[in-house]
């Protein structure tokens, strides 16, 4: 391929639009694939290579364009295959099926009608547009995703890219903070601080040079929107570092990408030489005068690294380990120097922001919370994914409306937001609208958009266990509070899960939990025990079943569960006995089983395997 | 890892002492762990304490002083995972391979160790075996995952 010239202005960017918006489409059909890493994880590579093979064979190569993208963001159907101008869109594709799509709508342009999205029993969607979990949606930071080719420059330019960039750079610094400020953009990372007031202290702070970072250590787990943005739309969020680094009058940027997200950063590392070759970093950036560079950082797996200081220690090549933050790291950030830290989903409303303008963009969402917010919806949930709301939209119509409700007509318990740092909310609060300040209100917190949703079978003490043990591994052990607190909670609660609870524990826990936010040094030490505390508000009753009763109510905890067998509703087929790896099962053919308590270890594969709901869990 | 080779990775990076943590990951890559000589060398080509190279490899998870077994088995523990089974997945790997999470077993075959969140959270709970992901893992399916690469 032809290096690309560097552009001079935006006349000569506004020039090359219109160039390749003129230009002649590939093929007459246009296949869509995303191949993205969840994508990948349910086999869209192999689809790639079948319908390479195919259409080769039947010589359609030259007629047919194939497009691989990054995620729709409705993972549980992945892989899909979108045809246009057909306009259907398969779910669930495997290799096997490509032979008969070809055939079928390439060839014919028919639909293959077993490949739609069944909608109920008798209704099929064919597009996306007629897919309930797309109805409630506005997708406008998530709009390329899963549409252009995140490693093609052309096709980011086609929608308009790196315009926004150009309008900016005809501004004044200060206007474009103005329109920030306007917008009411709110950082997407955590805390939900105001992004023009971070800019602006950043810009006024004292010192030379000026640091703009890209924080793309998404650690919490259950949140995954800033990999699907990296993978899908990069050159989005490279655009609003620009835009901003220019706005905050600095010359270099960083992206601190975690160790987990390997495609994340080839995406975005193309991206980086793409943009360097096409004139948007390096020297006088589009005839503006204006320097700009951005470093690759990696993370290595340490959870702390998201939070401010610690990712700059780590950019400078130390311990990810937080400092006290009397003086706040948009003043004194990387080697002293003023820095600002956006996570990757602000960065990428920047453009936006630009492009539509301030007044477009502070009409969506709440008084408070202006904007989308991407959230990925997880857990035991019929419809997992990713997806993008105004805020203020209710939780109910995020968990049942987009979501589809619980598998297997289960009853909902409880979704947790905000990671390690969140709490868990019960069904009395699933009118409550998302926004920053709503979800503060009642004890959790956005953070980054993460919602477990958690239904009848899931123990919230073991919830609460499992954060902790978390943070317990997660803890940089800089500061006792956090060190030490987290550790001796973990022990109450592991005590609780094992039957050995005593009265008094649940207070001491809350005790604990209110010298731990009074004295952790960072933020995350001092939200760490919000898991604990919220589970204890609003379901306390589960507390008590363990320590009173010695009862999990779930059937979670190992220690108080028993496996047994009903022997009404065991047909003797043996599937149990012949998965049992400790020999606790016996029986004789197709009469009813039974487990040898003594020797059984409560793996559960019994309750698993079994097709006749069986084995019984108390 | 020959010295050559760990000094062309240090030089890609222009022997700079704040890419240290870079430098490391390009060697655990390649070799799986940072054998000591290794790290002492990084350390005197950057002109850093070996006792900042050892903090750095005991802080990060990604990095290991010990080396990997040929397979590498990593269970995702992420939020999602957890309430989906991750952990009865793990204690079946675990009694499988007679290992704890975090170690190798004795026939070097085999390494086991958590992982905090991949962000695939539709499939969970995933393991990932040489890099493959494998969606939906159960207790009862989790010993398949290890088959597949002995197979190969």
């Amino acid at each position: 391929m032809n290096k690309a010239k560097a552009l001079k202005s935006a006349e000569e960017l506004k020039a090359l639009f219109q160039s390749l918006s003129s230009e002649k489409p590939v093929g007459k059909i246009r296949v869509t694939i995303p191949n993205a890493t969840c994508s990948i994880a349910r086999g869209s590579a192999g689809i790639i290579r079948r319908l390479e093979e195919v259409l080769k064979q039947k010589k359609l190569s030259s007629q047919v364009e194939i497009k691989v993208t990054g995620c729709r963001g409705f993972c549980q159907i992945e892989p899909v295959v979108v045809i246009e101008p057909l306009n259907v869109l398969y779910q669930r594709v495997s290799a096997d099926d490509v032979p008969e799509i070809v055939e079928t709508s390439l060839v014919q342009g028919q639909v293959v009608e077993r490949l739609l999205y069944p909608v109920s029993k008798e209704k099929r969607a064919r597009t996306e547009a007629e897919l309930p979990f797309y109805s409630l949606q506005k997708r406008f930071v998530t709009e390329n995703c899963g549409v252009i080719d995140p490693t093609s420059m052309k096709d980011y330019l086609l929608t308009g890219g790196y315009q926004a960039l150009a309008r900016a750079l005809k501004m004044k610094p200060e206007e474009i903070i103005n329109e920030v400020e306007k917008a009411g953009l709110r950082g997407r990372g955590g805390g939900g601080f105001n992004t023009a007031l971070k800019w602006r202290t950043c810009r006024t702070a004292p010192g030379e040079p000026k640091y703009a970072i890209i924080n793309a250590d998404e650690g919490d787990p259950g949140a995954y929107m800033d990999r699907s943005l990296l993978e899908g739309d990069p050159h989005r969020v490279l655009e609003g570092l620009i835009i901003g680094a220019y706005a905050i009058g600095s010359s270099q940027g960083f992206i601190y990408v975690r160790h987990e997200y390997p495609l994340a950063l080839r995406n975005f590392r193309t991206a980086l030489n793409q943009a360097r070759e096409y004139g948007f970093l390096g020297k006088n950036i589009l005839g503006s005068g204006f320097d700009f560079e951005v470093q690759v950082n990696q993370g290595g797996g340490a959870f702390v690294c998201g939070e401010s200081s610690a990712l700059m220690a780590s950019i400078e090549g130390k311990l990810g380990e937080p400092r006290a933050k009397y003086v706040h790291t948009v003043e004194r950030g990387i080697w002293d120097k003023p820095s600002n830290l956006n996570n990757v989903e602000t960065w990428a409303n920047v453009p936006l922001i630009i492009n539509k303008g301030a007044d477009w963009f502070a009409k969506i969402g709440t008084q408070g919370s202006k904007g989308t917010k991407i959230f990925s919806v997880v857990g035991k949930i019929n419809n997992t994914g990713l997806v993008e709301v105004p805020m203020g939209v209710t939780l109910k119509q995020i968990v049942f409306d987009i979501g589809g409700g619980i598998p297997q007509k289960k009853k909902f318990k409880a979704v947790q937001t905000g990671g390690p740092s969140g709490g868990c909310l019960p069904e009395s609060l699933l009118s409550l609208p998302v926004d920053f300040d709503r979800l503060t209100e009642v004890g959790s917190m956005m953070g980054s958009g993460g919602m477990i949703v958690m239904d009848e079978d899931t123990c919230m003490v073991d919830v609460a266990r499992y954060f902790l043990n978390f943070l317990k591994d997660e803890s940089c052990g800089k500061c006792t509070p956090c060190r030490e607190g987290i550790k001796q909670m973990l022990a109450i609660l592991n005590r609780i899960t094992e039957g050995k609870g005593q009265e008094g524990d649940v207070e001491q826990l809350e005790e604990m939990s209110g010298g731990i936010i009074d004295a952790a040094l960072c933020a995350l030490g001092g939200t760490s025990p919000n898991p604990v505390m919220s589970t204890i508000k609003y379901f306390r009753n589960e507390y008590d079943a363990h320590i009173r009763d010695h009862k999990c109510p779930a059937g979670v905890c190992k220690a108080l569960v028993t496996y047994s067998i009903d022997p009404q509703k065991c047909t003797g087929c043996g599937l149990c006995l012949r998965n049992c790896s400790t020999g606790a099962i016996k029986g004789a053919k197709k009469k009813p089983h039974r487990i040898n308590p003594k020797k059984c270890i409560k793996c559960g594969i019994c309750y698993e395997v079994c097709k006749f709901a069986a084995v019984k869990r108390s | 890892m020959k010295k050559a080779e760990v000094d062309k990775i240090i030089n890609s990076y222009g022997a700079d002492r704040s890419q240290v943590i870079a430098i490391m990951n390009e060697v655990q890559d390649e070799e799986r762990y940072l054998p000591e000589e290794t790290l002492k060398h990084i350390a005197q080509r950057l002109k850093l304490p070996l006792a900042q190279l050892y903090s750095i490899s005991t802080f990060y998870r990604v990095f290991s002083l010990v080396p990997k077994g040929k397979h590498q088995c990593t269970v995702c523990m992420g939020t999602a995972c957890h309430v989906r089974g991750a952990e009865r997945v793990l204690s079946e790997l675990e009694r499988v391979l007679k290992v704890k999470a975090g170690e190798t077993t004795k026939d070097k075959q085999f390494s086991l160790d958590t992982v905090n969140c991949v962000g695939a959270c539709a499939l969970g709970p995933i393991v990932i075996m040489d890099g493959e992901y494998h969606g939906q893992v159960t207790a009862a399916k989790a010993r398949n995952v290890l088959k597949k690469p002995e197979a190969k």
